[in-house]
């Protein structure tokens, strides 16, 4: 028994050791971390997370709590790997009034939600540099809709939705002179303004149109978000620089001791744009959206858009002081508080709705911003969290009454009670966080259970890669009074905010293959007998068709050097998972991953005579290394005659 | 939060490990005896999840070759196969309603890889596989595509001449319908 005691001391002792050993940058993980984010193989992960690609412009979706990359679902920015932006069917998608932009810097997203809850329906993005929102259509997990956002610039606060997706907001990181002026930099506070555009979703489809754009005094809106339950009607934005500095931002923006949230009544300023209150002004911005049922996007240019002038619209939009330069902008679930989270602040201001409210009511302004009453900071303010830590910057809840602050320079996540203010617990982060996001964190009923923090600097995190890393993300278990570290996973581009829930709104709802018979696309082949080949003037039309393991026509001759080609390519499979892949040889271009179901279309302009083999690129079978075919180009102006067909090659010349 | 779980685990650990060495004995006895259940238990499993012992059957049936004409007697196969098909009623003459549907349903889902004669092409032609089949098997073969590869030794024992895995291609019973009749009338059948 002696001897076991021993044993017990020294293991004792080394656990000692060890615990002590862990506080370091290596992170304390608890014994039974392992067991809660390991899914055994063939099982699925409890919840999707959709995380913003920052400067990548697409969405990536992991599985939580393993962590593992499901997904890079391409938004704003082309995407060789499966010919989105590539082929002709989405190049529309990234058209705009400056032509065809393949790149965009993609922050935020928020999912649609109904009664202030997902309903696992559409999830929208930003983007930030070519100011446009995006839609992507949770069944097919592809981007269905794009909208331009004029009159703005650096499109930050935004894509924040209202309690039932009545509006998605953009709101203006960067002022601009409105219309495009020819004015000097230095004109700032006469030309340049910020807009807040509230952007309508139709229930059924969910076609977004800009409603309204209400045109803010100059300076920068930061982030949003809507209320909900008792503040439903409104919309708060983060904004900073109301020093309306245009040069050294770095230290000129940063002067004043209290910036603003800007409080915006959507509901009246619905009421004002439909009594006329606003002016219809003369701009351009494009519309782009997917058409399921013909599979191919079209581009509009909209020609005008509703102007809201707060100086028409009384009662529409209040300022509140909010101390040093806040970025987030977080409504708790029940709708009663909101938190401005000054980066510069060494304290987080909670705002109360009732208070904010009676402020109005009882006229407690301490004067006004460019003609928008500002309220009194103490008449709107429920409290203050002291202390909490260093630049705090995002906020999201637990629905058990708890903060979570996530503080960028001190790189910790805060827990803070929201009855008290007072901090309850703090765990550090590898290393500097960002956003922060809690499952549902944002909305009025979270699933909380876990935590994920998006750090901005990975270093020593993973094996190095040489100078440029993955970015950072760590899984915390929320659901004791302890904040746990659980994982460490590395991510894609550089995740912002992110947005999760529940697999079970959404997995039975995916689309696994597209019905042939539903394909409207114009080029359409349905079945091999209809495979051809179709000249007109030096545009060739190639309809060919895709099955495990031919592709008919596989051999085609009498095309051209400069001919414009298209190869529409139906995949005539009808199950899950049997996409067939399409490259063609030296073609400046990418290659096509084409669906079950689906036609997808792929240009190629020959610049040399020759040979061209074009084959599958998806491993589809067991004869898919036989899955090729052969292009003949003939020299400009050779009489090589048109002649396609798989097995034998048809002496047929095209029909037409 | 370490020291409380060595606190806990480990005496439980000891005393399960000195209990082991005082019967000894009796626990080698029963670590043998279980060795061998378990090892004859593996060979058991062995031999009756072997794929292979399926091709006895299918030897004399979905082998043979598409190019022999006139499918013997031999040649017919009597299952049904599995499915949700266990009576599929057949007209006489042919429907000429369900024909005309069938024809649009091979042209896209079925006549990429199988020709209407005898000749093989990715999967065997058409010709006599209403002889060599039952309407059943057939509807279920196409309906219920990856559990027939699986498991059914005549499905199996194609898949080994093949070598491509027959495509779910997803036909509606009505699909499935309509692509026998189109079957019967490319073999003759009134």
């Amino acid at each position: 028994m002696r001897n076991i005691h021993l044993i017990l001391f020294c293991c004792a002792t080394f656990a000692i050791v060890q615990s002590c050993k862990m506080k370091t940058a290596e992170s304390a993980v608890s014994g039974d971390a392992a067991s809660k984010v390991y899914v055994a193989p063939g099982k699925y992960d409890e919840l999707y997370n959709f995380v913003s690609g920052g400067f990548n412009g697409q969405v990536s979706v992991y599985g939580i709590p393993s962590g593992r990359l499901l997904k890079i679902i391409p938004v704003f920015s082309v995407f060789p790997e499966n010919g989105y932006g590539y082929s002709e069917e989405t190049k529309p998608m990234l058209n705009t009034t400056n032509g065809f932009v393949p790149w965009d810097d993609q922050h935020h997203l928020e999912l649609s939600q109904t009664n202030g809850e997902y309903d696992g329906r559409w999830l929208f993005a930003n983007a930030n540099n070519t100011p446009r929102i995006a839609r992507i259509d949770l069944t097919t997990f592809r981007t269905a809709e794009i909208l331009q956002i004029p009159n703005s610039a650096g499109n930050h606060s935004s894509p924040f939705i209202t309690e039932n997706t009545e509006y998605v907001v953009a709101g203006t990181r960067f002022s601009v002179p409105i219309g495009d002026q020819d004015v000097p930099i230095s004109s700032f506070k006469e030309n340049f303004k910020s807009t807040a555009s509230f952007i309508s979703v139709d229930k059924t489809t969910g076609h977004m149109n800009i409603a309204f754009q209400i045109v803010l005094p100059g300076m920068n809106l930061d982030l949003s978000h809507a209320g909900k339950g008792p503040s439903h009607d409104w919309f708060f934005f983060s904004c900073y620089n109301t020093e309306q500095a245009y040069t050294l931002l770095e230290v000129n923006a940063s002067r004043k001791d209290k910036d603003f949230i800007v409080a915006v009544n959507w509901k009246k300023a619905e009421e004002y744009a439909k009594s006329g209150k606003g002016h219809k002004m003369a701009t351009e911005y494009a519309h782009n959206i997917y058409d399921e049922d013909k599979q191919i996007a079209s581009s509009t240019i909209e020609k005008e858009v509703l102007v809201l002038d707060p100086k028409d619209c009384p009662d529409m939009v209040y300022m509140i002081p909010c101390p040093k330069s806040p970025h987030g902008c977080d409504v708790d679930p029940s709708g009663e508080f909101f938190v401005g989270s000054g980066k510069l602040a060494a304290l987080i201001p909670v705002f109360s709705f009732k208070k904010f409210t009676k402020a109005i009511v009882d006229k407690v302004f301490e004067g006004d911003f460019y003609g928008i009453p500002v309220v009194k900071y103490e008449a709107a303010l429920y409290g203050e969290v002291q202390k909490p830590g260093l630049g705090p910057l995002h906020t999201e809840f637990d629905g058990k009454g708890n903060a979570y602050t996530s503080m960028f320079l001190s790189s910790e996540i805060v827990k803070w009670s929201l009855k008290d203010l007072k901090v309850l617990d703090r765990a550090p982060t590898y290393y500097s966080v960002g956003h922060l996001m809690i499952p549902g964190g944002d909305t009025k009923k979270p699933y909380g259970k876990y935590l994920i923090a998006y750090n901005k600097i990975t270093k020593d995190r993973y094996l190095p890669t040489g100078p440029e890393l993955a970015q950072s993300a760590q899984l915390f278990d929320i659901s004791g009074e302890k904040m746990k570290l659980l994982l460490d996973f590395p991510s894609v581009g550089e995740p912002h905010y992110a947005q999760s829930l529940p697999a079970e709104l959404i997995k039975d709802k995916s689309v696994k293959y597209f019905d042939i018979n539903k394909n409207h696309n114009e080029f359409v082949t349905m079945g091999e007998k209809n495979a051809k080949v179709v000249r007109k003037g030096n545009r060739v039309d190639v309809y060919m068709t895709a099955i495990r393991s031919h592709l008919v026509p596989d051999n085609i001759e009498g095309v051209f050097v400069g001919d414009e080609i298209y190869f529409h390519v139906t995949n005539l499979e009808q199950d899950w998972d049997i996409p067939h892949g399409f490259a063609i040889k030296n073609n400046p271009n990418a290659e096509l991953l084409i669906m079950p179901g689906e036609t997808v279309t792929l240009k190629y302009i020959p610049q040399k005579q020759g040979v061209i083999p074009f084959y599958c690129t998806d491993f589809c079978s067991a004869l898919h290394q036989e899955m090729s075919g052969y292009l003949r180009v003939s020299p400009k102006g050779a009489n090589t005659p048109l002649k396609f067909g798989t097995g034998v090659i048809a002496d047929t010349l095209s029909k037409k | 939060m370490i020291l409380v779980m060595v606190n806990k685990r480990f005496p439980m650990q000891f005393c399960h490990y000195l209990l082991i060495l005082k019967n000894y004995k009796n626990y080698m006895k029963r670590i043998i005896f279980l060795q061998i259940a378990f090892i004859s238990g593996l060979f058991i499993l062995g031999c009756s999840s072997d794929p292979k012992s399926a091709s006895n059957e299918s030897t004399n049936t979905s082998t043979t070759s598409p190019s022999e004409k006139t499918p013997s007697s031999s040649a017919v196969d009597d299952s049904k196969g599995s499915g949700k098909f266990t009576d599929v009623k057949l007209t006489h003459p042919i429907d000429q309603a369900m024909l005309k549907k069938g024809q649009p349903v091979y042209d896209v889902k079925c006549g990429a890889c199988h020709k209407l004669t005898d000749e093989k092409l990715v999967g065997p032609g058409w010709k006599g596989v209403t002889d060599r089949r039952k309407p059943e098997w057939i509807m279920n073969f196409v309906t219920n595509t990856d559990v027939m590869i699986d498991k059914d030794p005549a499905a199996q024992a194609m898949l080994e001449k093949c070598m491509v895995r027959m495509p779910n291609q997803h036909l509606s019973d009505d699909e499935a319908r309509n692509v026998l009749e189109f079957m019967r009338n490319n073999d003759g059948k009134n």
